[in-house]
């Protein structure tokens, strides 16, 4: 009978564990709420966070999203005065954790990462996405990722002219790898295809990972990639184009697609969005914590030696991206007829 | 390296690394064994506390997780026939039959010793031939992926080899379960019938849960152990565990084997610990002289699957430190820990930073030699709880696979695929199906149709489709793996009725001399 005590205790332990795994650290709550009251009398300002705030991450675990939220939270649980809740939603490239968004109660207490162009383009190619670009309320866009064309070392091209020149001779020839079908990069090489006149074999992987990779060992000829990927590879490939404005800073002498004449600037930015609906004071303090943590100089700093291009877009200039990028894309795949 | 191997040996022995990183590896066996939460959740959940600590500290701890939680998969696949992880899916063929017979204890320090041996296989693999093999996992490209993938299938031949038509049903349906969801390339969406959330297919750990979990509990209600009893009876012998171990190091073969394959498949990024375990008890049966007994509860079984699936942490880290591509998805989230500590994967993790790596790595080797420690005395307690009455554990295991399944994703449906796997599982394992071949086709299935596809996709450039297929090296020596694979029952078959009938005759042609003389 002991032994059943025993084990039964040993049972509840576990059980306690899984809960306490399982949901998350609900059970700080309690002990902020009474910290974050006090804050909030003393400074005026409406009620809100008085518990933890999910942050859903619509991708795998140890992706580039869940980096970024990962290097935000203990940042956004200073200026908020809460815990900072990741969950992984992943599924669909993204869809999956951005209808999750949707559906939540539009209290600020669910945020979710956002992509562009993903946000952008799953719902023009699928009718059943389930959610719309306009539901998606963006508070702040933090990260840009440029994304450039490379080859392997031994390629024979050695500029993007070669490698236009040859596929102009070639149609459909030419195997280019990418992660995901209307992505980022399958955008990019719609651009590129469109302005130079040309037709490359696009073979798409379901991430920038196993892209990279088929890429390296030489199954593909060439490949769109994130400077994330770019620079982490730089001594294996030779990079023939960026989708950046100006130079990139790790990778000072790749030309900017704009340089080669292709008015192009294929990049996948990562900011935060709430659920439409969500009321503006709220809106407010998750945007004004955002700002702040975009502000950090530490965070700038690591982001730059990633390889990436920290930003700093508030609510308000992040939907004037959207929209603008809504509007290149949506004229690109009209021309294009596509999907 | 030298100076780097003296300097690692430091700070693995420093007493505080040492005790978080054993701290890590008993976090890791209790989140692995409890059936849902996975080696990767348990490593994300983990992670924001490694921030305060200095790299190579918080990296030995991660270590420590990854290495306690694929061990920890095996307690629940052995007790309960569930596995806690994937990649232990393999041990329970073997690991819960021999629970069944009261022999826990006996699986539990053979899962144990084996784990051990195949995890520290792994991690020398990864600090002496990493740049070396991930020029290998290179090579493996789209029509590879495809050929390994057939490759793994054509396991059922031995998993099934009681009934090949269930088997082969049993794969297709995994098969079919694997294509719920958006269309890996095309994107198109598949079998959602109007459920966003099932966009993202069916997850395989919600599945196992169901698929394992459901039809256990049925069974013990069925089997009307409530109230009346308990699921299996522990004796609590003396010198289990040595003897245990000794009919283990007997056969260096097996452990060696199955441990390289871990280390194999875990270099090429895409196949986990899942496909190593059963890869590994596929050869462990077919090489064995007493084929036919596994599934009935054979050590050697349980030490195939756990050996693989241990080796495969060392190997899952190969492509992950050398080129930044994660071998497997826990090893995604070890990427984003190096990233957030401001280390880059590449030759310069091992150059500049050579001092935390080589810390990292030889820890694994430390990491795992815990884990055998902790895992050989913790069996005979552990394996005691299956004496429990069932009307405790029963409740108990129902309960925790709905948790289990909702932590997953934080997704409600994901309780209902859960318990519609669960009640289909029953159905099927009534009707004398065998699990193994429906969980390969649900592993695989995604895996052979990226390669397939895009094995078609490259196919435009060239002149025709086989030179894509049937013309590239490696894929020459998997399809003739594949060949060999699926016609091996039939030749053992053959080969067995031969030899009877070789007896036979040399009975009759002993019979004959006896005449002539």
């Amino acid at each position: 009978m002991r032994q059943v005590k025993c084990l039964s205790v040993l049972f509840v332990l576990l059980l306690a564990m899984v809960m306490v795994v399982g949901c998350g650290g609900e059970q700080v709550a309690d002990e902020k709420k009474s910290v974050a009251d006090k804050v909030t009398e003393e400074d005026q300002k409406p009620d809100f966070p008085t518990r933890p705030v999910t942050y859903i991450i619509p991708f795998n675990p140890g992706g580039q999203s869940d980096v970024e939220a990962r290097r935000q939270q203990p940042l956004l649980e200073e200026f908020l005065s809460t815990s900072i809740v990741i969950q992984y939603k992943p599924g669909g490239g993204g869809a999956l954790g951005w209808t999750e968004l949707m559906h939540a109660k539009a209290d600020g207490y669910t945020i979710s990462g956002i992509n562009i162009p993903h946000i952008i383009l799953q719902p023009i190619a699928r009718d059943n996405a389930g959610y719309t670009t306009e539901q998606i309320k963006p508070i702040a866009i933090f990260q840009g990722t440029p994304i450039g064309l490379a080859v392997l070392k031994d390629s024979p091209f050695d500029t993007l002219e070669d490698l236009v020149n040859y596929a102009k001779e070639h149609p459909g020839k030419v195997t280019v790898g990418g992660s995901g079908k209307w992505s980022g990069h399958h955008i990019a090489l719609l651009q590129l295809e469109a302005l130079a006149g040309i037709e490359f074999n696009y073979v798409p992987s379901t991430g920038a990972a196993p892209s990279v990779s088929q890429f390296l060992g030489g199954h593909t000829d060439a490949l769109f990639a994130n400077s994330n990927d770019l620079v982490t590879h730089k001594d294996r490939i030779k990079v023939l184009g960026l989708g950046s404005d100006e130079r990139f800073e790790a990778l000072a002498d790749v030309p900017t697609f704009i340089e080669l004449g292709y008015s192009m600037t294929p990049s996948i930015d990562r900011g935060a969005a709430v659920p439409p609906e969500t009321p503006d004071e709220v809106k407010k303090v998750l945007e004004d914590a955002f700002v702040r943590v975009m502000n950090n100089e530490s965070v700038r700093k690591q982001m730059i030696e990633q390889g990436f291009v920290p930003l700093r877009l508030d609510a308000v200039a992040a939907q004037e991206h959207i929209n603008k990028k809504q509007l290149e894309y949506t004229k690109l795949l009209k021309e294009l007829n596509l999907p | 390296m030298v100076e780097n191997f003296a300097g690692a040996l430091g700070h693995i022995f420093n007493l505080y690394n040492f005790m978080l990183m054993t701290l890590g590896v008993a976090v890791g066996i209790v989140v692995g064994a409890l059936p849902g939460l996975t080696a990767t959740m348990a490593l994300a959940v983990l992670v924001p506390f490694t921030f305060i600590m200095d790299p190579a500290t918080g990296l030995m701890t991660l270590g420590g997780i990854y290495v306690g939680a694929i061990y920890g998969g095996c307690i629940s696949a052995i007790l309960i026939n569930t596995p806690g992880t994937p990649s232990a899916i393999a041990t329970t063929f073997d690991g819960y039959p021999l629970a069944q017979k009261g022999k826990g204890e006996h699986a539990l320090v053979a899962a144990a010793f084996s784990s051990g041996v195949g995890g520290v296989i792994g991690a020398l693999v990864l600090i002496f031939l990493a740049p070396l093999l991930v020029e290998v996992a290179l090579k493996f490209g789209p029509p590879e992926y495809f050929w390994l993938a057939i490759f793994g299938l054509t396991i059922i031949s031995t998993l099934a080899a009681k009934s090949i038509l269930k088997g082969l049903i049993g794969g297709a349906l995994g098969l079919l379960v694997s294509t719920v969801g958006l269309a890996p390339i095309g994107g198109e969406m598949r079998y959602t019938f109007g459920f966003y959330q099932l966009q993202g297919g069916i997850e395989l750990i919600v599945a196992l849960i169901g698929f394992f979990c459901i039809p256990e509990i049925l069974n013990m209600i069925a089997d009307k152990k409530i109230g009346s009893g308990q699921v299996g009876k522990l004796q609590s012998r003396t010198g289990v565990a040595g003897s245990v171990m000794m009919a283990l190091i007997k056969q260096p073969v097996l452990l060696i084997r199955s441990a390289i394959i871990g280390a194999f498949v875990g270099i090429v990024p895409g196949a986990g610990g899942n496909v190593a375990g059963l890869v590994s008890y596929n050869e462990a049966v077919r090489w064995s002289k007493d084929s036919e007994k596994f599934g009935t509860g054979m050590l050697e079984g349980v030490a195939a699957s756990e050996a693989a699936n241990n080796s495969e942490v060392g190997g899952s880290l190969v492509p992950l430190l050398t080129l930044g591509i994660p071998g497997a998805p826990p090893a995604a989230v070890i990427m984003g820990a190096l990233l957030l500590h401001g280390l880059r994967p590449g030759p310069d993790l091992f150059i500049q930073h050579g001092a935390i790596t080589y810390t990292f790595l030889l820890s694994l080797v430390v990491a795992n030699v815990v884990m055998f420690v902790l895992g050989f005395f913790g069996a005979k307690h552990i394996a005691r709880m299956i004496n429990l009455p069932a009307n405790y554990l029963a409740p108990l295991i129902a309960f925790m696979t709905v948790i289990g399944s909702y932590a997953i994703r934080n997704n409600m449906l994901d309780v209902v695929i859960m318990v519609t796997m669960g009640l289909a599982g029953y159905i099927l394992r009534r009707l004398d199906f065998h699990p193994g071949p429906i969980v390969l086709g649900m592993i695989l299935g995604p895996i052979a149709e990226k390669g397939l596809v895009q094995s078609l996709m490259l196919a435009r450039s060239q002149e025709s489709i086989a030179v894509v297929f049937f013309t590239r090296p490696i894929s020459l020596v998997l399809i003739i793996l594949c060949i060999i694979s699926a016609a091996w029952p039939v030749v053992a078959g053959f080969r067995k009725k031969h030899s009877e009938r070789l007896r036979e005759q040399t009975v009759d042609g002993t019979r004959e001399v006896t005449a002539d003389g």
